[in-house]
């Protein structure tokens, strides 16, 4: 018996002319288009509160206040980069907040105990900070455990090890100061310097957060490891079905916000000297409220880099903003909150009108 | 994963093996699954040569979709032997059979919904330009890659930087075919591929199939209709409840044959006889059992 196709088989089938459309889809509108970025929330509400502030606090005017906001906002907005990564790839880590400081610690006690060149404590804390990254995103695809549980372990061991570390070596609950030590000047003109522009002191961890985010976003949109980053956390096991390399993608996120943590680390203790071993707690929170409100979805494959930047600019403008209008600063944490609620339901309504035809 | 497009190299790769026709590119012998305590596969046999179109036909849960993830490197076989072009071997990821030049459509299509259209057709095997600390996605061509294999289908869209959640189940499926039809180097296996579409894509799937047949692909075709097998089909093997229950070549098998291995005449006269029970089935004006058993269509026409 022949084939009874073998005919039709010769010959592929022919494309219809470039220029045929589908015809149904009327062009969405500009505003609409511009609606489905999921960073626009955030802008209208960045907006929104710095005309708050601009209007009730008449010191947040001046350039001075500016740049304090900015850099509020970039110490937190650094470390919500990654985070912010690490959530479009579906995962969370509760141990961002206190890898900080484990980073800190390991420069400043190695460096003081052993008296070496604080750039060797700035390495080793580097690979240490790598390590624990690794260590998260390893146990996660060993375990299956959900990310949330196994970086609640992570926070409890590193939290609990900063202290008893700290202690054992300085008997004290801070760390000893750094400050007079070989390589101290440089690294710190690297970690934590200024730059004056028209007069005003801008600290340089607001270029370096500018500069990450740009990195990000192009890594997110333009690389392949960023295309992987939304497969992962939008369908892992799609992912993994056609050649997507899920467990190293996730690793590699996990190793992403160890980096950050790093260089937070590093811009406290050249900022400070000295490390408080107790510091960090809560901060992986406000991490993540900043890239929520940035647009990032809790349960991954949707968020951009640009999102949380504007997220972090807005944790800044509160904090300082409440400072500026000489309100009682308790009252942070309850605004705070409510630009959370509000930041999901305008994605919530964003992300409907991005996927309404 | 560093060249910049997956299927060429996998196909130049092809070139180098240049397999003879009659030796299959991929084979299990007494190959088997296990799921835990569920033994889903056990003792099969099925053998994929170039230019062959195998199709494999079975009950819902007969292991069908187990058999494909064995070849396509989501799950490992527990018994028996998997060879690609004559050696053992056990694939661990998906990536593995990919870069065999296996590429394959699943049954629940393997999309990222909230991801746009063409970065879902290239998943996996983006294609790049740029030397490396700057090597990017080369978006402008992928899309216009996307959209020419999408239009050979059929699917026109308009706007292939929406999400894929949001086009229509066979669209979907489109898109996955599409893709693996681009980068199904040696062998392309479709998990029931015209489940969920219109004739006019059914017959584009078909004419897919025997396209990649004639171009010396293995297909492996899994299908309920056994009209549609039996079109491109050269092997046929019957799953039932995880064994083989028929593996014929097409001159050893009609499609009378075929219809009712996989859909017992006696089963769907029992059937008959259930619906007679429930009221307000009318039941005259279904065929009679001797009717079930003769022939149910000829190739030309089975299409519809
Ligand atoms: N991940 C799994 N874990 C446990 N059992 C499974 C798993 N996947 C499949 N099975 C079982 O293996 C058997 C075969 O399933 P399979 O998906 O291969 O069937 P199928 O022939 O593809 O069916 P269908 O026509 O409905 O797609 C079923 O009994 C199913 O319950
Ligand atoms: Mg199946």
């Amino acid at each position: 018996m022949t084939q009874a196709t073998a005919p039709a088989a010769s010959s592929s089938p022919p494309a219809p002319p470039a220029t045929q459309k589908d015809g149904r889809t009327a062009q969405r509108s500009l505003g609409r288009r511009l609606l489905a970025r999921p960073e626009v929330g955030a802008l209208i509400a960045a907006i929104g509160v710095y005309v708050f502030f601009f209007a009730a606090a008449p010191s947040f005017r001046e350039a001075g206040s500016l740049a304090t906001v900015l850099y509020q906002a970039s110490v937190m907005g650094i470390m919500a980069l990654p985070v912010a990564l690490l959530m479009i790839g579906g995962e969370f880590d509760l141990s961002a907040g206190v890898a900080v400081t484990t980073s800190a610690l390991t420069a400043a006690i190695l460096s003081f105990q052993l008296t070496m060149n604080v750039w060797t404590g700035v390495f080793v804390a580097l690979v240490v900070s790598l390590a624990v990254g690794a260590f998260n995103g390893w146990l996660l695809i060993k375990t299956g455990l959900p990310s949330f549980l196994v970086t609640l372990g992570s926070f409890l061991i590193l939290q609990g090890s900063n202290l008893a570390v700290t202690k054992i070596f300085t008997g004290n609950v801070a760390s000893d100061s750094i400050a007079d030590m070989d390589g101290f000047d440089q690294a710190k003109s690297v970690f934590a310097s200024e730059v004056s522009i028209g007069g005003v002191d801008f600290k340089v961890t607001i270029f370096y957060w500018l500069v990450f985010a740009g990195i990000a976003t192009w890594l997110l949109l333009r690389t392949k490891f960023g295309n992987w980053i939304f497969a992962v956390g939008g369908n892992k096991d799609s992912a993994r079905a056609v050649g997507v390399p899920v467990n190293l993608t996730k690793i590699a996120l996990f190793m992403g916000v160890g980096a950050g943590a790093w260089f937070v680390g590093m811009h406290l203790l050249f900022s400070f000297n000295t490390v408080q071993s107790n510091e960090g707690v809560g901060n992986e929170f406000l991490y993540i409220i900043a890239a929520v409100i940035g647009g990032c979805l809790l349960t991954g494959g949707y968020g951009s880099a640009i999102g949380p930047v504007i997220g972090a600019f807005i944790f800044g403008m509160v904090n300082q903003g409440i400072v500026y209008a000489n309100w009682n600063p308790d009252w942070f944490k309850a605004f705070l909150g409510v630009m959370l609620l509000l930041a999901a339901l305008v994605n919530l309504w964003v992300r409907q009108q991005a996927t309404r035809r | 994963m560093t060249d910049t497009n997956g299927s060429t190299a996998a196909q130049s790769a092809v070139k180098d093996a240049a397999p003879g026709p009659d030796k299959p590119v991929v084979e299990l012998r007494g190959a088997g699954k296990s799921y835990g305590n569920i033994r889903a596969l056990h003792g099969v046999n099925l053998t994929v040569h170039p230019s062959r179109v195998t199709c494999v036909l079975g009950d819902n849960g007969a292991g069908k979709s187990t058999l494909i993830k064995i070849i396509s490197g989501l799950h490992q076989h527990t018994e028996g032997e998997f060879l690609v072009d004559g050696e053992a071997v056990r694939f661990t990821t998906p990536r593995e059979a990919l870069d065999a030049g296996i590429a394959t459509v699943y049954q629940d299509l393997a999309t990222v919904p909230l991801m746009p259209v063409w970065r879902n057709f290239f998943l996996g095997s983006e294609m790049t330009k740029g030397p490396w600390p700057v090597r990017r996605l080369d978006i402008e061509k992928m899309k216009k890659t996307a959209d020419e294999e999408l239009r050979n289908m059929g699917i026109v869209l308009d706007d292939l930087d929406q999400p894929i959640g949001t086009l229509s189940g066979g669209q979907r499926q489109c898109v996955a075919i599409a893709r693996a039809v681009y980068f199904g180097a040696r062998v392309l296996i479709l998990d029931e591929p015209t489940a969920a579409l219109g004739v006019k894509q059914s017959g584009v799937v078909l004419k897919y199939i025997a396209a990649a047949r004639d171009r010396g692909l293995g297909v492996i075709f899994i299908t309920h209709n056994p009209h549609h097998a039996y079109m491109v089909g050269d092997h046929f093997s019957v799953l039932r409840l995880g064994t083989m229950e028929l593996s014929a070549a097409r001159d050893q098998v009609s499609l009378e044959e075929l219809t009712n291995h996989m859909a017992g005449g006696t089963e769907l006269a029992a059937l008959k006889h259930e619906l007679a029970q429930v009221r307000g089935v009318d039941v005259e004006e279904l065929p009679e059992e001797e009717d079930l058993t003769a022939p149910v269509a000829t190739p030309k026409d089975g299409a519809a």
